[in-house]
Formats: structure tokens, sequence, C-alpha cells
């Protein structure tokens, strides 16, 4: 199934010339040939998601189709609930926790069709940018086994480019969604704060979370999106906007558009043939008639100081619900009820998890909380500001997603700070709140794909998505398109 | 900035209700040092009289009414994942000694 989309296997079973079974049988060939290697799921589930397929192949005989997705096989992170399956966010504090409701991204997928065919690994509670971090295994990078597929959502992003599901749902707290998408050469979302449903995500940090799709191409990211898009009562911070049928405005023209081009960007740490790569990106935007414009984000450089302190205090605050109590791990053995406490958070709770409660905790305490987390907070109002600003003068803004492609798996695992500095493109957009999107433009010398980044007003999905379609239309024909991945 | 020490390191874990090993509480007092450290970059960024963001699309408080919500699940699928249970409760341990 690698390299298909959902739009082509959509027009054949309405063509009637495959059936859901037979599409589920093939992903589930991948999922035997590649998992033992790859490791992209947490839990596969073959009973499921049979039995959806045969539901969703009845619905296309009688010509009564949920939608476009009705029958595709997807992935979801395993830090989405799913009522009656297992749901861990990849810690063995939720080893064995079964919610008792679906996520609303998860129920609207599988209202319309949509054949869940599996959990999918990430680094635990969605902290990290390798899934080294998963209590389940690290997820290896299916264009290079001994690479990272990025993170947190790497399972989805291998997944999808290994051919093990057509798309994932994600999530994306400070690059979750779009730095594993262009590790792995796939497309992935993040759009506006709050456009996608929240309710049942694991949350993480709750003011820079959003829910958004990983797939092989930008059309099906419109499609996806239009499914889950919209205002939901359970999430209090989910927009009561609209939802433009984005699959319709992708084939605007882009003539006489302006593209932001920050040049700070290119001056620090970047690999060389990443910045080839976005410049050659320029070259097809202005191409197909685009103007760019040099625009300054002069407070971007000062993203990641500021989201590892605001993430770390949000983390801090989610994750003191797991306390042994109520639900999760729950130490075998303890003195009292404070003891408890400890005793079954230490024995859940990973390395990095553990890290950030404590900053968090630090950030918060009295005394520091002027010094950092409100600094912080002020700060992140400036970098807001300076997207605003930005785009009085443009439509979009063309960024890397990160500063290198994917790293070898071990590499920076001693060294958190190293680790975090792989989010300095993508972390800044979280603060602001604003969508983006990531899809291959390249791959360098290693045989690895190259992520270029779309970033948008606010609310303005349809703009980002526009302008991904456009340029996967005038790069079809390029040859690093029939690269095959090695799994 | 000062370092953090271990001991501020088991001060917080306290705040955090969280258990550490020594070994733990030694790296950690390391690795929050060097990321705090990193922070201290903000210093250089003039905030005087800048209003701090939480929420970036401009909602304002969102309210419901204020009724009884009737929840369609069942008390004791409520409870299936307390690990420790009486009847329709969950049991812990005694929290006034």
């Amino acid at each position: 199934m690698a390299n298909r989309t959902i739009i082509e296997l959509n027009n054949k079973i309405e063509q009637k010339t495959i059936t859901p079974s037979q599409i589920l049988q093939e992903c589930s060939q991948e999922i035997d040939r590649a998992e033992d290697e790859l490791n992209a799921f947490v839990t596969v589930l073959p009973k499921e998601s049979l039995e959806a397929a045969k539901k969703s192949g009845k619905r296309a005989e009688l010509g009564k189709r949920l939608s476009k997705l009705d029958g595709i096989p997807v992935g979801i992170k395993d830090v989405f609930c799913t009522k009656g399956i297992r749901t861990t966010a990849s810690s063995k504090m939720l080893d064995d926790f079964i919610p008792i409701y679906d996520a609303t991204v998860v129920k609207k997928i599988t209202d319309a069709g949509a054949v869940m065919i599996g959990k999918n690994n990430c680094d635990a509670w969605a902290h990290g940018a390798s899934t080294e971090n998963s209590d389940y295994g690290v997820t290896k990078n299916p264009w290079d086994l001994s690479r990272v597929p990025g993170g947190s959502s790497g399972g989805s992003a291998a997944a999808v480019a290994a051919g093990e599901c057509l798309f994932s749902i994600g999530s994306d707290t400070g690059g979750s969604i779009r730095q594993p998408a262009g590790f792995c050469g796939v497309v992935g979302l993040k759009p506006t704060y709050g456009r996608v449903s929240r309710y049942g995500l694991i949350a993480m940090g709750s003011s820079l979370d959003c829910v958004g799709p990983i797939a092989m191409t930008t059309e099906d990211v419109a499609l996806i999106l239009e499914v889950i898009a919209g205002h939901d009562e359970k999430d209090a911070t989910s927009l009561n906007l609209p939802v433009p049928k984005y699959s319709d405005k992708l084939t605007k023209s882009i003539k006489g558009k302006k593209i932001g081009w920050v040049n700070e960007f290119y001056e620090t740490g970047l690999n060389d043939e990443i910045i080839k790569a976005l410049e050659a990106v320029r070259e097809v935007y202005a191409s197909l008639g685009a103007d760019f414009i040099e625009i300054k984000l002069p407070h971007a450089k000062y993203s990641i100081p500021v989201y590892y302190l605001i993430q770390p205090a949000e983390v801090s605050s989610n994750l003191g619900r797991y306390d042994g109590i109520k639900y999760g791990h729950s130490a075998a053995k303890s003195e009292n009820l404070i003891d408890h406490y400890f005793r079954s958070r230490d024995e859940g709770l990973g390395a990095e998890a553990k890290r950030r409660i404590m900053l968090g905790t630090f950030v918060l305490s009295a005394g520091y909380y002027d010094a950092y987390y409100k600094k912080a907070m002020q700060v992140r109002t400036l970098i807001k500001q300076d997207f605003e600003k930005a785009f009085e003068s443009v439509d979009i803004i063309l960024a890397p997603v990160a500063p290198t492609t994917a790293f070898k798996i071990g590499e920076k695992v001693d060294n958190p700070l190293q680790m975090y500095l792989a989010d300095v493109f993508t972390a800044m957009v979280n603060l602001s709140g604003n969508p983006a999107l990531s899809l291959p433009c390249a791959f360098d010398k290693q045989k690895l794909p190259i992520g270029m980044q779309l970033i948008g007003k606010h609310f303005e999905e349809e703009t980002v998505l526009n302008f991904g379609h456009q340029y996967e239309k005038a790069t079809e024909k390029v040859v690093w398109r029939n690269n095959k991945t090695v799994i | 900035m000062r370092k953090i020490t271990k001991e501020q390191v088991e001060d917080l874990a306290k705040l955090a209700r969280l258990g550490l090993t020594d070994a733990e509480k030694t790296s950690l007092a390391r690795e929050m040092t060097v990321i705090l450290e990193y922070s201290m970059l903000l210093d250089e960024v003039d905030t005087k009289g800048v209003q701090p963001t939480s929420q970036t699309t401009e909602l304002k408080n969102i309210f419901r009414k204020d009724c009884k919500v009737i929840s369609d699940i069942d008390i004791n699928e409520k409870l299936q994942n307390a690990p420790v249970k009486e009847k329709s409760f969950i049991k812990v341990k005694k929290v006034l000694e």
C-alpha cells in the first residue's frame, strides 16, 4: 500500500474494482511483513479491523458509503482514547488502561467509515522528537532502519510511509506531527489551535496541543481535515467556526500570492542540503507566479526556551492526575496514601516525563513563577505578534521543518537539550497557534527525506493546503517521488 | 543563575509527589541546570508592559448551562480501570492518620 492515496482507493471502491477487505488485507500483509522491524504500532487490531472492513464493503455494495474515508485503513496515535481498546500513551503507566469512551476525533473518523487498524507508537505521553522515549520500544525510520522516524508521532508517520495504513491521526504540541512527517517523507498538518477537538486526547500541554492528520498527499490531508475539524461542546477551546470544504479549494491559482521568507532561518545551524532544498522550493513557487517577500520574526529564536518553560509547566499539571488511584499503574506496596502516590508515579513514569514534571514544578513554584513562567508567557505574546505583523504583508510563510534530516537512533538520548532543539522551527507555531503543513520537498545524499513547512494565518488551513497541493502538482514528475522505503 | 542542587530536586519531587532514585536525583539536578541556564536567553528580551499569552485564538470564557449532566456511562464501567474498588467506590488508603 506504500505510495497509494486515499483519493485513488476511494475511486476504486466507488468503481467496485477493489473492496475495503482487499485494501485491509494488503495493509495487514505490510504489517505482518514489516512490523517486527519497524515497530510503528503498540496495538494492532486484526479482528476489529476485519469486522469494520466487512461492514464497509457492505455499504459500498449498497451504494451507501458514509464518506470518502469509508473503508480506508487508519492508524491512531496511542494518545487518543479508543473505547474498549487499550490506550497506553506509550507509557507503562497506562499499560492496561481501557478507555470507556472514544476521543471525538476517533468517533468522527470511525463514524465516517474509516477502518481502525491499530494504535500507533509514539514517545511516551508524546514527550519527544524521536519515539525513543516510548516504553514499547523505538519505531524505526522506514527509509533507514538505523535512524529515528522523528516524534512524537513517529509510529504514525512511519506506518503511513511504509504503507501499513493510508493515514494516521496524530497530535502536535511542539512539532510532533510535522517533524516525523518530515523525517519519513509524508504529509502532516498541524491545524490552527482548536480547529480539531482535543476531547479524549491524553493531554500534554493544553494551550499547545493540536490534533491533525498524517497522510501521503496534501489532497488526502484536506479530505481528512474536512471530517475531523469542527466545534465540539466537549472541548471548550475548540473553534466555533464553519469548516470549509478544503478539498475543493486546492486547485486555486497562487499567482500573485505572497510568500514570506525568513533569512535568519538559514543563517545558523541548518544543514546545507536543507538550505538548497528550500531554495529549490522557492524556485518552484516563483515559477507558479508567487512572489517572495523577506520578513522578520525577531522573537522566533526564543521559541525553544519559551516552549521548554511553558510546555513542562502544563505537563506537570496534566500528569498530576496519574496518582495510582483512579486508573493507571498502581504500586503493589506502599506504606500510606502519600507514599502510594510517590511509588506509583516513580514506577509508572519514565525519565523524560519525570524531567518535565520536575521542570514544570520548578517554573511554577513560588519565587520562580515570574522569572520563568510569566516571562515565557510574555515572550510568547511577542512571538505571536511577530507572526501577526508578518501576515500583514504575506499570505503564507515558507520554513524548514527541522534543522536536520532523520538522526541516528541513540544519537541524542543522553542530551535532552539537543533533543529539544529538534523543535526549533516547529514549536514557534504552537506558541502562536497558527496552522502549518509539513510536506516532503527533496531527499538528501543519504537518501533521507527533507521536509518543508508552510505556515498560514490563524484559521486559514485552506491557504496552507492550497499552497501544498500546488507544490505537489508542480513537482509531480521529479525523480525523488519514485524513491522507495527500505522496508 | 545558581545551580539546581540535589536538595532542591528533592524538595520539588516532594511537591510533585514523585518518587526518584538517587541516580535520578543527581542527573536531574545536572539536566535541569543546563535547561534552565539555556532559558536565561530570555533575559535579553524586554517584556516590560507585555501581557502574557496563554490562549492564542482570542477565545473568551466559554460557559455551559449550570445543570445536571447525565452520563450514559454506567458506574461499573466508570470504575473498570480503578486499581482497588469496593462496591461502587474507589478504595484509597487512609487520608487522615
